[in-house]
């Protein structure tokens, strides 16, 4: 039993036939091979799986590909400019060390790009609450934290 | 997961009919609770019916006395959207504060309510508020509607279109986070309306969501912090488990109680 | 950036494919003909199987294979291997009961693997394994420590009476009973160290594929030391030829001791290979790690202190109980013994220590090293002993470590270390300054007026890694050697590749080695590539862990890059038709001294691979050497943490409002990534001090946090903005003067964190994690005992 399903991923429109069950995550990684979106946990906390669905950031592991059906997805791969320049929110995480062994790195990367669309100005306080959707166990999100509020700046240059 | 169908109807009626035929079918609203529990073949289904695109669930409308709010609206929608943010800003700030912001972009309200955690917080919002739940069978009161933990009144195929709130003349709600899960290990949402207080107690009853009619009858003769603050709460009924005691809880309802008004009053609602 | 690269902040090579999504974990390997491994697992915490009925699941839909225990022993495959023997006070060695990769006969812990479904894909195999019927007789179960032992208590194993690993014991015990009976004062706590749950991101991961031509194995795995994993596959389990067998940790999201360890699952797919002739991936889920991946800490302990009346420390005596779990994980014996005990003497001159291990097993997940190992367990024992010290005899706590603090180095311990160097002095008092110490009354007073409750805590941590001599480990029960490989290999068009045994999950490899490589051969931090995780590639290596990498890892680069400059001055002599004796090398040029005569590394190197006009009689061709370097000795990182909390008297929920680690990691090579490391330490230090408890159910042994929505993991805002800060005294015994900083942070922190809380409770003891409730108890406990 498959179901049509069709969206665009980073720009490029994408029609597949899938069992329901496929997951989001499992679209891109499995079907398009976009392995930059992480899988960390199965209960929807860890956010290393975080895309952004029509601008939203969401967990890709929590939601049925079926349920994007029309949507613009876009994905860690899919938000640097051209010729392979780097999102202002990456050069930031670069900057300031904002991680280490890079796992969670893409899902924090996602919704720190939509935590700063919604709060242009977010103080230390607003970041780390914002935050709350994704686990790093490496950095004890000091860098991390650095580098949201230095990308919110970088974002509006 | 075990297979299921999956089912995107164009329109309500067209849902309830296929609902109809397929009673043991279920409604798919953001899926942020169900997809895991799927995922972890807790549960299983033979069809998922994805609601949350029909037009129908996603309206809002400010009224004189009341705030109607669509059952497909997800949380972040909700905490900021207008109408909501005039008519009952406490109910937006405890949208606001659902889950993290990945799952307030994809949660919905209805789904939320169906879904009955006993720690979620709408649940507290929507009988703190006495609200009303319009399904697309029948309107229910919020006192009638939550029946225990993870069970509601709703019948089979029935599926939540839209919660009406009455306006309240303040309200507040307070959460004290479970430190790993985020839902309220305790939460309290009280507000005043027309000559009548409501709290209700979220995170903490062992049937779920609940009211706290003594601090009810003793606020509205005086709506003020003091008026509760020697409370006696029983924890007969309360739960209790690694996360805390049943009376480490009602030491929190008392607390979280007195700050909600508080907040309220200072029309903060938390 | 420009050289010198040693001592800056040089932002890190790596992270191009890591922000970019390009990074390479197993799980996103993925070859042609893969199939999926499913693990069915025990629901019980202990139980005999009776029977396995699979018919049905073998005709399932998609099924490539089925295995469990029987089949493994009909194959002559062994059990998982330990590393480290431990010898019992009464001179018998230690219990090492079987410890089987698919349950033979008997289940242990929730998650003790049963059988395993191979299919077409993860569905089916979960599918499949629905269908198998396991038929349990259920065995009542032991979880806590505690209980190991007592009378009536089931066994774990039939054959390891009163649940007993070893009992071990350190130093001499009439000395340590003398000092206590003379004391002026003596100081005695009993406590838990909490079980903790490591959870590195990325989940356990492996991909086997078997090759039927060359009868080859290649295994993707996430895993800190791919060669000890192959070794111990190899030689210990499968019985395979090492060299058939080609083990790469690719990008690996995490470790913190956890990916140490050879595990069931990725040994148990690499011989399934085999039998399918199919490439086998399995991928943990969440829920799996929680049950699967070895946990850490989990001590019971009484510990004492005793004093004369000025506060000098007279003797110390230490009796724990350690639960390893329900078998032996590879390191699991040397981390409450080696790793513990020996660091009893923390920063101070204690003249007499007395420490005694049982180890018991009980019904729970392995139980091994997870970040710090063994020195925490130890911090936490002498710091909360030094600060209710403290209490008891009304000093400032700065004030009776100061009266305690070891000044003159080398500094032998009655526990077997040998410090080399420190000033625990000088990151006292630098982190009194940068904590402004001085204020806290103030604060505490404002906090007191808003109805808060503030506290100060210390921790002077001492830790001992870059292990380890061989010798010294060897003779301690180790049974591996624990030097380091490197090899650094010029290219003929004078690029570098170097090829470490250490490996990069997180630390930042790439970019610290090639700033000492870039330093030590003068050519630019661009032409350096640092290849590591891969045995098809790199020599040899013992891996990363123990905060080993720099100290051990980078000396053995050193290593050989001193032998690559020993042979570039040979070439260079003969190029600039000197003698080998008057050649200087600096910054990248041999130069004939005296002379303006010089030539560069990469004209050397070029000369070396196009040997036209060269000492062919008397030198090789190529510019490429490897060593093997072993330390002389541990390296001892040293630290001050302070810790102010604000708890709130309502509720007892306690904020950490600023945190203070100034370190002593010896010579720093990146600071930038120095204070990462640090952040990141401290954060599950914090953890464990406020949020992470593991939890079984004592009756039925069911693991109660095996989710995220149970087990509390830190996030943003439960930690604050770190103030960090270095003191240097340069480790006097390896290449770099470097001690490592992996670990300090998990290390020093939860006393720091205890310390505070009780400070701002005036309570003696508050068990970890301090939760709100626990803090609320010990807040009306007390004020009950006021009235």
């Amino acid at each position: 039993m498959t179901i049509p399903v069709s969206l665009t991923v980073n720009g490029k429109a994408v029609g597949v036939d899938i069992d329901p069950r496929t997951l989001l995550s499992q679209l891109l990684r499995d079907h398009l091979h976009l392995t930059g979106t992480h899988i960390g946990c199965d209960t929807g906390q860890c956010g290393a799986c975080t895309v952004h669905v029509d601008g939203r950031a969401v967990k890709a592991c929590n939601i049925f590909a079926a349920q994007v059906d029309g949507a613009a997805v876009t994905t860690i791969e899919g938000i640097g400019g051209a010729n392979g320049a780097l999102h202002p929110m990456q050069a930031a995480f670069r900057e300031h060390h904002g991680l280490q062994c890079g796992f969670c790195t893409p899902g924090m990367i996602m919704n720190a790009i939509e935590l700063v669309q919604k709060h242009p100005n977010p103080s230390e306080d607003t970041v780390r609450a914002e935050l709350d959707g994704n686990l790093c166990r490496c950095t004890g999100y000091h860098n991390i934290v650095k580098a949201v509020i230095a990308g919110a700046a970088n974002m509006k240059g | 997961m075990h297979a299921f169908d999956f089912q995107r109807p164009a329109t309500l009626k067209d849902a309830a009919a296929f609902l109809k035929k397929n009673e043991t079918a279920r409604v798919l609203g953001g899926g942020q609770s169900l997809i895991p529990t799927l995922k972890m073949r807790l549960a299983q289904t033979p069809a998922l019916v994805d609601v949350t695109r029909l037009e129908e669930l996603r309206a809002v409308k400010l009224e004189a006395a009341v705030l109607t709010v669509g059952a497909g609206l997800r949380h972040s929608e909700v905490a900021t959207h207008k109408d909501v943010l005039i008519g009952v800003p406490a109910l937006a700030r405890v949208a606001a504060g659902i889950g993290d912001r990945q799952v307030r972009n994809m949660g919905t309200l209805g789904g939320s309510l169906a879904n009955n955690d006993p720690a979620a917080d709408y649940p507290a919002a929507v009988l703190g508020l006495g609200a009303t739940i319009h399904t697309n069978r029948r309107s229910l009161a919020a006192d009638k509607f939550f029946t225990g933990l993870y069970e509601t009144a709703l019948k089979p195929g029935e599926i939540i279109t839209s919660v009406e709130f009455p306006l309240p003349k303040r309200a507040a709600y307070v959460k004290f986070k479970q430190p790993a899960s985020r839902f309220a290990l305790v939460g309290v949402f009280v507000s005043e309306g027309a000559g009548h207080v409501r709290v209700a107690v979220t995170g903490a009853g062992n049937a779920g969501v609940f009211r706290m009619k003594d601090m009810e009858k003793k606020l509205a003769e005086k709506f003020a912090m003091e008026s509760i603050a020697k409370s006696k709460i029983a924890t007969d009924k309360l739960l209790s488990d690694i996360h805390a005691s049943g009376e480490y809880r009602a030491h929190l309802i008392g607390v979280l109680a007195q700050r909600a008004v508080a907040a309220a009053i200072a029309g903060k609602y938390q | 950036m420009n050289a010198p690269y040693i001592g800056q902040s040089i932002k890190r090579t790596e992270d191009q494919r890591f922000i970019t999504g390009g990074g390479t974990y197993t799980d996103d390997v993925n070859v042609v003909g893969q199939t999926y491994a499913y693990f069915l697992r025990s629901p019980h915490a202990h139980a005999k199987i009776r029977g396995i009925n699979f018919a049905k699941a073998k005709a399932a839909a998609g099924v490539v294979g089925i295995y469990t225990g029987e089949d493994l022993t009909a194959a002559k495959v062994g059990g998982l291997p330990c590393g480290w023997l431990i010898t019992s006070v009464d001179g018998q060695p230690m219990k090492e009961p079987p410890h089987p990769l698919l349950a033979q006969g008997k289940v242990r812990h929730v998650g003790d693997q049963v059988a395993v479904v191979i299919a077409e894909s993860l569905h089916q195999a979960k599918d499949a394994a629905e269908l198998i019927e396991v038929d349990y007789e259920m065995l009542p179960a032991v979880v806590n420590a505690a209980d190991a032992r007592k009378p009536g208590v089931p066994l774990v194993h039939d054959d390891v009476p009163h649940n007993t690993c070893y009992t071990w014991a350190i130093g001499a015990k009439d000395v340590v009973d003398k000092a206590f009976a003379s004391a002026s004062h003596v100081t005695t706590l009993e406590f838990n160290n909490n079980r903790l749950i490591p959870n590195a991101i990325e989940p356990r991961a492996a991909l086997a594929q078997y090759s039927r031509g060359d009868e080859a194995y290649t295994l993707h795995v996430a895993n800190q030391n791919p060669h000890v994993e192959r070794l111990l596959m190899t030689a210990f389990v499968l019985g395979l030829p090492e060299h058939k067998v080609r083990v790469i940790a690719p990008d690996v999201g995490g470790g913190f001791g956890s990916k140490i360890f050879l595990y069931a699952e990725e040994t148990v797919i690499t011989w399934a290979s085999k039998q399918v002739n199919r490439p086998i991936k399995w991928t943990a889920e969440r829920s799996e790690s929680f049950v699967t991946d070895a946990h850490g800490r989990d001590h019971v302990t009484k510990a004492e202190l005793a004093m004369d009346k000025s506060g000098k420390f007279l003797a110390m005596r230490v009796h724990t109980t350690a639960n390893l779990g329900a078998y032996l994980s590879t390191f699991a014996s040397s981390v409450p013994t080696i790793l513990y005990a020996t660091l009893l003497a923390g920063q101070y001159t204690t003249p007499a220590i007395y420490c005694e291990v049982t180890a018991v097993f009980t019904n729970t997940v392995p139980v091994d090293a997870y970040r710090g190992a063994g020195r925490p367990e130890a911090t936490y024992v002498i710091e909360r002993l030094v600060e209710t010290a403290a209490r008891e005899m009304k000093l400032a706590p700065a004030e009776i470590r100061k009266r305690n603090f070891i000044t003159q180095f080398p500094y032998q311990t009655p526990v077997a270390l040998c410090y080399d160097t420190g000033n625990y002095g000088a990151t006292l008092e630098a982190a009194m300054k940068l904590a402004d110490a001085a204020g806290f009354e103030a604060r505490r007073k404002q906090a007191a007026d808003r109805g808060k409750l503030r506290g100060l805590g210390y921790s002077t941590y001492i830790e001992a890694c870059g292990l380890a001599p061989s010798n010294i480990a060897g003779s301690l029960g180790a049974r591996a050697g624990l030097y380091e490989a490197g090899e650094v290999r010029f290219h003929p068009t004078g690029s570098v590749s170097v090829f470490t045994g250490s490996h990069s999950h997180g630390q930042g490899h790439e970019t610290t080695f090639a700033q000492v490589v870039a330093d030590k051969l003068g050519i630019p931090i661009e032409n350096i590539t640092i290849v590591h995780g891969d045995t098809g590639r790199i020599p040899f290596g013992m891996g990363t862990y123990g905060s080993r990498s720099i100290a051990v890892g980078g000396a053995a680069i050193v290593k050989a890059i001193d032998k690559i400059i020993d042979k570039g001055k040979k070439i260079a002599a003969h190029l600039l038709e000197a003698s080998a004796d008057d050649i200087t090398f600096k910054d990248g040029v041999f130069s004939v001294a005296g002379s303006d005569k010089k030539k560069t590394i990469a004209e050397v190197a070029f000369a070396s691979y196009v040997p036209h006009n060269y000492p062919l009689d008397k030198l090789e061709p190529g510019l490429n050497e490897t060593a093997f370097y072993d330390p002389p000795n541990f390296t001892y990182p040293a630290g001050s943490h302070i810790c102010e909390v604000e708890i709130d008297g309502d509720t007892g929920a306690t904020k950490i409002v600023s945190f203070t680690a100034v370190d002593d990691f010896g010579n720093v090579i990146n600071p930038m990534i120095v204070e990462g490391q640090v952040h990141g330490g401290l954060a599950q230090g914090i953890g464990q001090a406020l949020l992470e408890g593991c939890a079984y159910d004592a009756e039925s042994g069911q693991l109660i946090t095996g989710s995220y929505m149970d087990y509390a993991m830190p996030r943003a805002d439960d930690v604050p903005s770190f103030k960090v800060d270095t003191k240097v005294t340069a480790c006097t015994h390896n290449a770099l003067g470097v001690k490592g900083c992996g670990e300090a942070g998990a290390i020093g922190a939860p006393a720091a964190v205890i310390n505070a809380i009780t400070d701002a409770l005036g309570v003696k003891d508050i068990a970890m994690p301090a939760t709100a409730e626990r803090v609320w108890r010990a807040m009306n406990t007390k004020s009950k005992k006021a009235k």
